[in-house]
C-alpha cells in the first residue's frame, strides 16, 4: 500500500516572521524547519505502513531546492522516498496553482492514501487538503487521528463541529490529520545515515508536463496587493519579575481596571 | 455586484455568525446580496432570512446536506455558480466551510483569500484584509483571472442585525445533484462532545484559561483553584479538548465558544489567531507565558512573561491571603 505525505517547508520559530517587501512574499531566507504539523501526518502514514506490513511511505514537497532538507528529515524518520517539486516558475503559488502542481505529481504516484498535516504554520488556512481531494476527485476528511486499514478501507475518527465521528472511506482517500493524532518520532542517528541512501528525486513543472502558466504567480487566482503594520488595540503592558512580584502586580492591574474590588 | 452569502447550519438553526456576515453584507450597499442555505429543512429555516438583507435565498433542502461532509456541500454550490454569476461568495470561517471553499476554489479554478477581517470595494475592485503572521501583518489582497471570488472571513466578526428594510428574502428551491465521490465517507458511530463539569463560560465575569503550556490534564486544577478563588470559570484552548483534557464547552476559539468576560487570564496561550478569535471581545487580557515572544504579548493589556507553574499558585496565595 502506498502513502504519500504532503509537507511543507516553513520558517523556523512560527511566532516571529518577516515579509519581504519587495516580492511580498514570506521571507524564506531564514532557518527553515519541517511544518511541525506534517511530522503527525508523517508519523500516521509509518505507523499504517508498519500495520499493513508493506508498501511504502513517500514524502511529497513544492519549495525552493533546499526544501529538500525537510524531505531529507522525512526519509531520516523513516519515508521510504521523497520527491521535491522545485521551479522558479512556481514561485508565489496560492492554493488553486499549488493545488494544480500537488494534484499533478499526486496523479503520477497513485497514492492510496494522501496524508496533510491539519495546517501550515506559516499560513492558517488549513486549505490545501481539500482542494487536493476536489481535484482529484477523492473523499476527504480532516481533524482526524486513529487511523487504520480495515478490509482494505481508511477507518479513523474525526472532530466535526457537531461531535466526534467515526467514518469510514473507501481507497484513495485524503486525510488532513490531527495534531493531537499522535506523538511524531525523533529521528535517530542510524536513520540519518540511512536517509543518505534513500532517493530524493528532484523535479521541475515541464518534468510533470505542466505549463509553468499553469503555476506561480501567473496560475494564481489571488493577489497581494499592499503590507502594512497593523495598529495593535490593546495596552501590551509587560511585567518580568518573580513569581511573587507578578502575582501582586497582576492583583494591583486587575483592580486598577476595575476586575477586582479593592 | 453580486454577493452570495453562505449560511450555515448546525444543531438546528443557522449560525449567529453567519447570518451575522449576511446582514453585514446587506448594509455594504451598491451590491446585491443573496444567500444560500444548504441543509435538511433548508426552505423553512431560510424564510426568516429577507429579514437579514437576502435579496432571495436559494435553498437546498436534503438530507444529505445534514453532515459534516464538505463535499455534497461544493457540488450544491458548484451547481449554483455555473447557473447564476456572483462576484463573490462568502463564508463565514468554520471547520466546514474552510473544506466547502477550497473545494470549491479547486473545482472552479477560482480565487480564495481567507482568515479575512474586511472587505471593501475601492475603484470597483474587491478587496480584502487579512491580518497574517500572528496578526502583526496587515495584507491587502485581491482576486485575478476568474469571474467568481470566494472569501472566508474570521468567525463571529459580525453580529445578527435586522436589515432596516426588510429584503424581499425570495426563497428559491435547488435541485440537489451530488457527485458519486462526494458520497464515499461512511459514518459507522458518533460521540458528542463531553459537556459536563465545571461552569458555563459564557456566563463567568473571569475565565482562567489554559492552553499548551500546561503538562499535563491534571495541572489544571492550578488554573480551577484561581478561578474558584476569582469567582470565575476555567477554559482552554482546541489542543487541550483534541487531547481529551477538559470538555468542549469550556473551549474558547475557532472551533469552540466567544467569550467576552470582564477579564481573561491565559495562562500559557501561544495566542494562535484560532483562539484569539474567540477572546477578542475580553474587556481586560492578562497573559502568563514563559515564551516573551509569543503572539499572545501583542494581544494583551498586561504580559507577564514568566512561568505559569509559578505565577499562578502565587496569585491564588496572594488572593485567598487579601481575602
Amino acid at each position: 500500500m502506498r502513502f504519500v505525505v504532503c509537507v511543507k517547508e516553513v520558517p523556523a520559530g512560527s511566532s516571529r516572521r518577516a515579509i519581504d517587501p519587495g516580492t511580498l512574499r514570506l521571507r524564506r531566507d531564514g532557518d527553515c524547519e519541517l511544518n511541525a504539523f506534517d511530522a503527525h501526518a508523517l508519523e500516521e502514514a509509518l505507523r499504517l505502513l508498519d500495520d499493513v506490513g508493506s508498501g511504502e511511505v513517500v514524502a511529497l514537497s513544492l519549495g525552493p531546492p533546499r526544501a529538500g532538507k525537510s524531505l531529507r528529515r522525512c526519509l531520516a524518520l523513516g519515508a521510504t522516498r521523497a520527491v521535491l517539486v522545485s521551479d522558479e516558475a512556481a514561485a508565489g503559488s496560492d492554493l488553486v496553482a499549488t493545488t494544480a502542481v500537488l494534484g499533478r505529481l499526486l496523479e503520477r504516484e497513485r497514492p492510496d492514501l494522501i496524508l496533510f498535516g491539519q495546517q501550515a504554520e506559516d499560513s492558517d488556512g488549513g486549505l490545501l487538503y481539500a482542494a487536493v481531494a476536489d481535484r482529484l476527485r477523492l473523499p476527504a476528511i480532516s481533524k482526524a487521528g486513529q487511523l487504520e486499514i480495515v478490509d482494505g478501507k481508511l477507518q479513523a475518527w474525526r472532530s466535526t463541529e457537531d461531535g466526534r465521528e467515526l467514518v469510514r472511506l473507501p481507497l484513495p482517500a485524503v486525510v488532513a490529520v490531527s495534531r493531537a493524532a499522535n506523538e511524531p518520532r525523533q529521528a535517530s542517528l542510524k536513520g540519518s545515515i540511512e536517509a543518505r541512501k534513500r532517493p530524493l528525486e528532484e523535479c521541475t513543472l515541464a518534468g510533470l508536463g505542466l505549463d509553468p502558466a499553469a503555476a506561480g504567480e501567473r496560475g494564481s487566482r489571488t493577489v497581494v496587493h499592499a503590507l502594512s503594520v497593523p495598529e495593535l488595540a490593546r495596552g501590551r503592558e509587560r511585567f518580568e519579575g518573580d513569581a511573587g512580584h507578578a502575582a501582586e502586580h497582576i492583583l494591583a492591574f486587575l483592580t486598577a481596571r476595575g476586575v477586582l474590588e479593592t | 455586484m453580486r454577493w452570495l452569502v453562505y449560511v450555515e447550519q448546525h444543531g438546528g438553526g443557522f449560525t449567529p455568525g453567519s447570518v451575522g456576515l449576511l446582514s453585514w453584507a446587506a448594509r455594504q450597499g451598491g451590491s446585491e446580496v443573496d444567500a444560500v442555505a444548504c441543509c435538511p429543512g433548508a426552505t423553512q429555516a431560510a424564510e426568516g432570512l429577507g429579514g437579514f438583507g437576502a435579496a432571495r435565498v436559494f435553498a437546498a433542502d436534503d438530507m444529505r446536506l445534514g453532515r459534516s461532509d464538505a463535499q455534497p456541500h461544493a457540488d450544491v454550490l458548484a451547481a449554483l455558480l455555473a447557473r447564476e454569476e456572483f462576484d463573490l461568495v462568502l463564508f463565514e470561517t468554520t471547520i466546514l466551510t474552510s473544506a466547502i471553499a477550497a473545494g470549491l476554489a479547486a473545482r472552479l479554478e477560482c480565487g480564495l483569500n481567507w482568515d479575512l477581517t474586511h472587505l471593501e470595494l475601492v475603484d470597483g475592485e474587491i478587496l480584502g484584509t487579512r491580518l497574517a503572521l500572528g496578526d502583526s501583518v496587515s495584507v491587502k489582497v485581491g482576486w485575478q483571472g476568474s469571474p467568481s471570488r470566494l472569501a472566508l472571513l474570521r468567525p463571529n466578526l459580525f453580529a445578527p442585525a435586522p436589515a432596516p428594510v426588510a429584503a424581499a428574502g425570495r426563497v428559491e428551491p435547488l435541485t440537489v445533484e451530488l457527485e458519486e465521490w462526494s458520497q464515499r465517507i461512511e459514518i459507522l458511530a458518533r460521540a458528542p462532545y463531553e459537556e459536563e463539569g465545571g461552569r458555563p463560560i459564557e456566563d463567568a465575569e473571569i475565565l482562567v484559561a489554559g492552553g499548551c503550556g500546561l503538562r499535563s490534564a491534571v495541572d489544571l486544577g492550578l488554573l480551577a483553584e484561581l478561578a474558584a478563588v476569582l469567582g470565575g470559570a476555567v477554559a482552554v484552548t482546541m489542543p487541550l479538548v483534541d487531547r481529551r483534557w477538559y470538555h468542549h464547552s469550556a473551549q474558547v476559539g475557532q472551533t469552540g465558544k466567544t467569550v467576552a468576560p470582564r477579564a481573561y487570564i491565559a495562562c500559557g496561550i501561544s495566542g494562535a489567531v484560532q483562539h484569539r478569535v474567540g477572546m477578542q471581545g475580553a474587556e481586560v487580557v492578562v497573559a502568563i507565558n514563559t515564551d516573551g515572544a509569543a503572539p499572545i504579548f501583542d494581544h494583551c493589556d498586561l504580559g507577564v512573561v514568566g512561568d505559569l507553574y509559578e505565577v499562578v499558585p502565587a496569585l491564588t496565595a496572594l488572593l485567598r491571603s487579601n481575602s
